[in-house]
């Protein structure tokens, strides 16, 4: 067992154990606290797959802003969930023995796959540079029209919710 | 070193408890974290794939940073409609939310 075994290991599980304190815990508040150190260990395995940006992204992104969002809504809705009495729905075990099913069945087909135990090669020195990537994403034999599509997706997003979440009269 | 199947287990054993939390959770906020879960789930997926069998091509990067936008808008939206629903009906639990059933 090498040192990054390791610390993937480790990190895996205070990963998982924080995702479970997310779907579980009876406060709403400490759950959006608890997905805070869910998304930074989803960074630290984005870094330990040498994709540095995307840990950086990751943290900006998710840290920064989603988990920040979700913080607010639950301060600007909690009156109601004062966060007494079961936070599960009844047949909560439905769900439970169905994701449970599904991760045994996730894990058996991947089992069969013939590359689930291959081994990462040395990483080619272009594929972490940004530039390229960046220039992918405005070439137009590239990626140019799933960008677009983003920024007006984000665009979109940014109005809509806007118009949604504002207060009208009537 | 660390092989592909250990990110395969891990991002599956995410997504599965994303999966519950969303149809779990009564809160719709909660409901919104395990949906935040399982993106995450599917882009260490997505890195782990470019990483070990892709990884000079710049598609899998592409995806993940595509993912990562529908992530944001998608969060976005969904709490600017819970504020919306709780200014009018004072709840967020969404057993509650039944006006549209039959």
């Amino acid at each position: 067992m090498t040192l990054s075994q390791v610390f993937f290991l480790a990190v895996a599980a205070i990963t998982l154990f924080a995702a479970v304190m997310v779907v579980s815990t009876r406060r709403i508040m400490h759950a959006a606290l608890w997905l805070v150190l869910s998304l930074f260990g989803v960074a630290v395995l984005f870094a330990l797959l040498q994709s540095g940006f995307f840990a950086v992204v990751q943290v900006v992104v998710y840290i920064g802003a989603i988990a920040i969002l979700i913080i607010f809504a639950v301060m600007l809705t909690r009156q109601v969930m004062l966060d007494v009495g079961p936070q599960l729905n009844r047949g909560w075990w439905i769900p439970a023995v169905l994701v449970a099913g599904l991760y045994a069945a996730l894990v058996g087909v991947l089992s069969t796959w013939s590359q689930f135990q291959a081994q990462a090669g040395p990483l080619a020195p272009e594929a972490n540079d940004l530039s390229r990537f960046g220039q992918a994403l405005v070439d137009l034999n590239a990626y140019v029209i799933p960008f677009e599509i983003a920024s007006v997706l984000l665009l979109g997003a940014l109005i809509g919710s806007i118009f949604v979440a504002s207060e009208r009269k009537g | 070193m660390i092989p592909l199947s250990w990110y395969l287990i891990f991002a599956a054993a995410l997504f599965c408890i994303g999966l519950f939390g969303v149809l779990a959770r009564k809160n719709a906020v909660a409901i919104l974290m395990g949906v935040e879960l399982m993106l995450n789930a599917v882009n260490i997926n997505l890195v782990a794939f470019w990483r070990y069998l892709y990884a000079p091509d710049l598609a899998g990067l592409t995806f993940v940073a595509i993912v990562l936008v529908a992530a944001a808008a998608e969060t976005a939206v969904g709490l600017a409609l819970i504020i919306s629903v709780y200014r009018r009906r004072s709840t967020v639990v969404v057993d509650d939310l039944s006006l549209m059933k039959g």
